[in-house]
């Protein structure tokens, strides 16, 4: 199939950027999205011409690397899948296709559709953490949690730390990602006696990255590919105001 | 010949005395060292954490932009360890047992032990730090049995177990860097090792963002650098893993070893075209309830559901009909390797094989196989657009995990002072075949038990030394080398990418030194991957600049593949027996089973780098069994 792609362009995070227009005339069906723009990449160098620079590594929707917005949605049309998991397939022939970087105050452009997560880790930094020094453990069954909450903790945990939550929010809140984190720890008797330190370093680091507030718009969750619930911004809330109130 | 440094004793005793016995550093001291960890996986991020928690400082190293992003993320399955929760018999002497037999007898016993020993720790620890395993509903751990043995050890968090693992060992990591203990060099590639007075002194690194090149000295390095199955390109690695840091470590003295030992797992989704970057892994959990089967009749070109039952081979219940559909890796994808090369493969490119679960769906109920597979056939449908509920899946071998690696002695240090490996970079414990969800464990048994003993036991007696400085001659001539090599890429100025290379390289070895190998096949290899290096090195187009550029990032890592393949290829001709993933052809039975040959190979191949115009020269480390009796692996 023939495809339009319009693509941001933008030599380094000082550099001001454009959109390129480029066209594809043979798109195979199932080649996954990354795959068209590797053989994109391939005309270009073909061409003499500086590759797109985008990121990715597993490309099986599990290291959170790669993300970009497509026609307008992180990740691209379908909900809760990552860019590397989508396939030509989802589109038509003749499609233009407007390819951009995750957008937020907080993820500076490296080049291209490369951006700076760093953030992210500095939140957990903060405190996304349970205080357990190797050889402290004690044996893994004198901890029993039932069956649920293991599960729930996990549904939490799952997050890969793509940004599509941030790029996808009007306000490029973080309070997905940070509270999918908190509630992962939180529900877990081992990670409950440092919630408040927790709650209340990490969201003030989130504050000072740049982050904008949650104004419970509810996009996040509906492009999460991990499909991070939004009631985890709600238990996020109330442990934080139960953080404040003790605190005063 | 090689010495390990296997400690004295009894099997059972080897560690415990170890440890009893290992040097320590006083507090005071640990301040004053540096330590450079190369790899943010299973492996790095547990070693980094836990030597920071001890109070060393630490630099921690990685290429992608986060060091939660590292391969180690994308493993499934699960993790071993011999728990006995079950109550289903399993100790530790059992987990070594399978261990040694599944890598095919040509592992050492010492390090194996070791491993099934930790096992029991590294779950306590993953726990404490809050990975949400499966719970039963009493609230206990659950876990499952996993390839080729009789016992349920593998403890799992759904399909994500790597996931979960690794963002404990990474919080951990985070943890030690807001208390100033490590300090974090994200999107940073290491280029060269340097070498001063015979010892491990620091790094050369690129950053890959503003593409400047850096000096770190350090007291001790640790390569956690993974493994380097994505040698092959198609693989079921993520892109970027690579074989760069082990390799130029070794070009630095560091010897490589059991090069060629490469498991292709037998359940991947096939290659559907030309365009293709990676594959994917289907859980190898869907052996238990689907059948395997081929088309009797060469090129048959019907729709499976139209082929009537008596024109099916099921080709792995017809030949190891005690193990079947879940005979172990090696065995699994030769003989689908054997059926495709024969014509049988189904397929737009006839190189897979069927995975059908028409009967189990027929016995069970499509409602079980639903609960029991769910999110597998759905990721099979979002990949290939097809429900396997209707017709049966399509799978295939791919190259997914490296046993050869640098060369460790027990403490897992390489033949160079104060360089360690560690997890897939180190040949270590799998032998010649890994067991399914044992390098997890190891990666992760490497960097939070072992490591943490040794590291320190070899900075006892360097209290004294000082640091070396970034400004020694050393430090300058591997920098040079680096630019020299980066500007040479960039220079070559040809038609073709860097990818074309990459994949003519991997099919290449795929054919020739891959599955199986025969002798003429791999002295070919040789001379078509001397051949097509000097065509890279004359027809390469790396455009673009030397700041951010993923297609300089790229050369480099194939331009160390040639060298790597070329030694794989030397490995596996040197080595004149069939062994776990080592098949070679002239030595199998008649009915095309593996011949091992116990009297003139019970040795690990260590390999010495010469120079580019010299041969590589073996050494051997003899394996010595004290503990168990080698026997020819059956599944018959
Ligand atoms: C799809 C898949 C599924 C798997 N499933 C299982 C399973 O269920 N159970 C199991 O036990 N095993 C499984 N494995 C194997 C297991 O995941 C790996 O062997 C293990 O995670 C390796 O961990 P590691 O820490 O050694 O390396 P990795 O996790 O690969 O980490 C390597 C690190 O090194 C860094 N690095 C590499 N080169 C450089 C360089 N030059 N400069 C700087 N940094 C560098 C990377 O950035 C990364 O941080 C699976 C593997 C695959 C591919
Ligand atoms: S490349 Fe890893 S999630 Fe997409």
């Amino acid at each position: 199939m023939k495809i339009h792609l319009k693509i941001w362009r933008q030599d380094s995070t000082e550099a001001k950027g454009k959109f390129v227009d480029y066209d594809l005339s043979e798109v195979d069906a199932h080649m996954s999205f990354l795959e068209m723009l590797d053989s994109l990449n391939e005309l270009l160098i073909s061409r003499n011409e500086r590759v797109i620079e985008f990121d990715h590594d597993c490309r099986e929707g599990i290291c959170g690397q790669c993300g970009v917005m497509i026609n307008g949605r992180a990740h691209g049309p379908l909900d809760h899948t990552t860019t590397c998991q989508l396939h030509m397939r989802t589109f038509q022939d003749g499609d233009t296709i407007l390819i951009e970087p995750f957008r937020a105050a907080a993820f500076p452009v490296l080049r291209d559709l490369k951006i700076d997560r760093s953030a992210f880790d500095r939140i957990i930094q903060a405190g996304g953490f349970i205080s357990a020094n190797t050889g402290q453990a004690p044996e893994a069954n004198s901890i029993p949690i039932a069956h649920e909450t293991a599960e729930s903790a996990f549904d939490s945990a799952a997050c890969i730390g793509c940004g599509a939550c941030v790029a996808s929010c009007k306000n490029a809140s973080a309070a997905l990602f940070t509270s999918a984190k908190i509630s992962h720890l939180a529900q877990l008797p081992q990670g409950k006696i440092e919630h408040r330190v927790r709650v209340r370093k990490m969201t003030l680091q989130m504050d000072a990255e740049k982050f904008g507030a949650c104004s419970d718009t509810e996009a996040c969750a509906v492009e999460c590919p991990q499909q991070i619930s939004i009631s985890n911004i709600a238990r996020m809330n109330r442990e934080y105001l139960v953080t404040s109130l003790f605190s005063i | 010949m090689l010495n390990a440094k296997i400690p004295e004793g009894p099997l059972k005793e080897k560690w415990t005395h170890y440890k009893e016995h290992a040097k320590l550093v006083n507090p005071a001291n640990r301040r004053k060292f540096e330590i450079i960890v190369v790899g943010t996986g299973l492996a790095g991020a547990s070693c980094a954490a836990s030597l920071a928690e001890q109070g060393y400082h630490v630099k921690s190293f990685c290429f992608q932009d986060s060091a939660r992003r590292a391969h180690s993320v994308a493993a499934q399955g699960g993790v071993n360890a011999a728990k006995n929760y079950k109550n289903d018999g399993d100790n530790v002497y059992r987990m070594f047992y399978d261990t040694i037999k599944g890598g095919d007898f040509r592992s050492r016993e010492a390090n194996v032990y070791r491993l099934a020993e930790c096992s029991l720790n590294l779950i306590d620890q993953s726990v404490a730090q809050g990975v949400p395993f499966a719970r039963e509903y009493g609230g206990y751990l659950n876990n499952r049995s996993f390839g080729g043995v009789q016992v349920s050890r593998t403890f799992y968090a759904r399909g994500q177990t790597g996931q979960q693992l690794l963002l404990g060992a990474y919080q951990a990591l985070m943890r030690q860097v807001s208390v100033g203990k490590v300090q974090t060099f994200t999107r940073h590639e290491m280029l060269d090792l340097v070498v001063i007075d015979g010892k491990a002194a620091g790094i050369i690194t690129r950053d890959l963002v503003t593409g400047k090149i850096e000096r770190h000295a350090a007291n001790a390095v640790v390569l956690a650098t993974g493994g380097y199955g994505k040698i092959y390109y198609l693989s079921t690695l993520a892109m970027g893993c690579n074989g760069s840091a082990i390799w130029r470590a070794h070009k630095k003295g560091a010897f490589m070893a059991a090069t060629s030992w490469i498991q292709i797992h037998p359940t991947s989704l096939p290659q559907s075209g030309s365009h293709q970057s990676k594959l994917t892994l289907m859980s190898e959990s869907l052996r238990n309830d689907g059948r395997i089967w081929v088309p009797s009749k060469q090129g048959d070109q019907r729709l499976a559901v139209a082929i009537p039952e008596n024109e099916r081979d099921y080709y792995l219940e017809r030949r190891y009909p005690a193990f079947g559909n879940l005979s172990p890796r090696d065995i699994s994808s030769r003989a689908a390797k054997e059926r495709i090369d024969a014509g049988h493969g189904v397929g737009a490119m006839k190189n897979a094989v069927y995975l059908d679960f028409s009967k189990a769906i027929r016995e069970q109920g499509e409602a079980k196989i639903r609960e029991k597979y769910g999110n597998l056939f759905r990721m099979y449908q979002k990949i290939t657009g097809i429900d396997a509920y209707q017709e049966p899946m399509m799978i295939s071998p791919a190259a997914h995990f490296t046993m050869g690696g640098l060369w460790v002695d027990y403490e897992l240090m390489t033949t160079i002072p104060g360089l360690f490996a560690l997890g897939e970079a180190n040949f270590a414990d799998h032998g010649a075949n890994r067991l399914g969800a044992n390098s997890l464990l190891q990666a992760s048994v490497d960097g939070y038990f072992i490591a943490p003993y040794t590291i320190p036991n070899y900075l006892a007696d360097e209290i004294n030394v000082t640091r070396p400085s970034t400004d020694h001659p050393a430090f300058e001539e591997a920098e040079a080398a680096v630019r020299q090599q980066l500007e040479k890429l960039l220079a070559i100025k040809g038609t073709l990418s860097v990818d074309h290379f990459h994949k003519t390289l991997g099919a290449l070895l795929y054919n020739k030194c891959g599955l199986s190998r025969n002798a003429e096949g791999l002295r070919e290899a040789i001379g078509d991957i001397r051949a097509l290096k000097d065509s890279f090195y004359r027809d390469l187009n790396v455009t673009g600049d030397d700041l951010l550029n993923s297609e300089l990032e790229k050369a480099g890592r194939v331009a160390d593949y040639f060298e790597l393949a070329e030694l794989m290829c030397l490995d596996a001709l040197s080595r004149e027996e069939s062994c776990g993933a080592h098949f070679r052809e002239e030595f199998q039975t008649k009915d095309g089973e593996a011949v091992r040959n116990d009297a003139d190979y019970c040795f690990v191949s260590a390999w010495e780098w010469k120079g580019a115009t010299t041969e590589h020269k073996l050494h051997r480390e003899q394996l010595t069994f004290e503990n168990v009796k080698l026997t020819v692996r059956s599944y018959k």
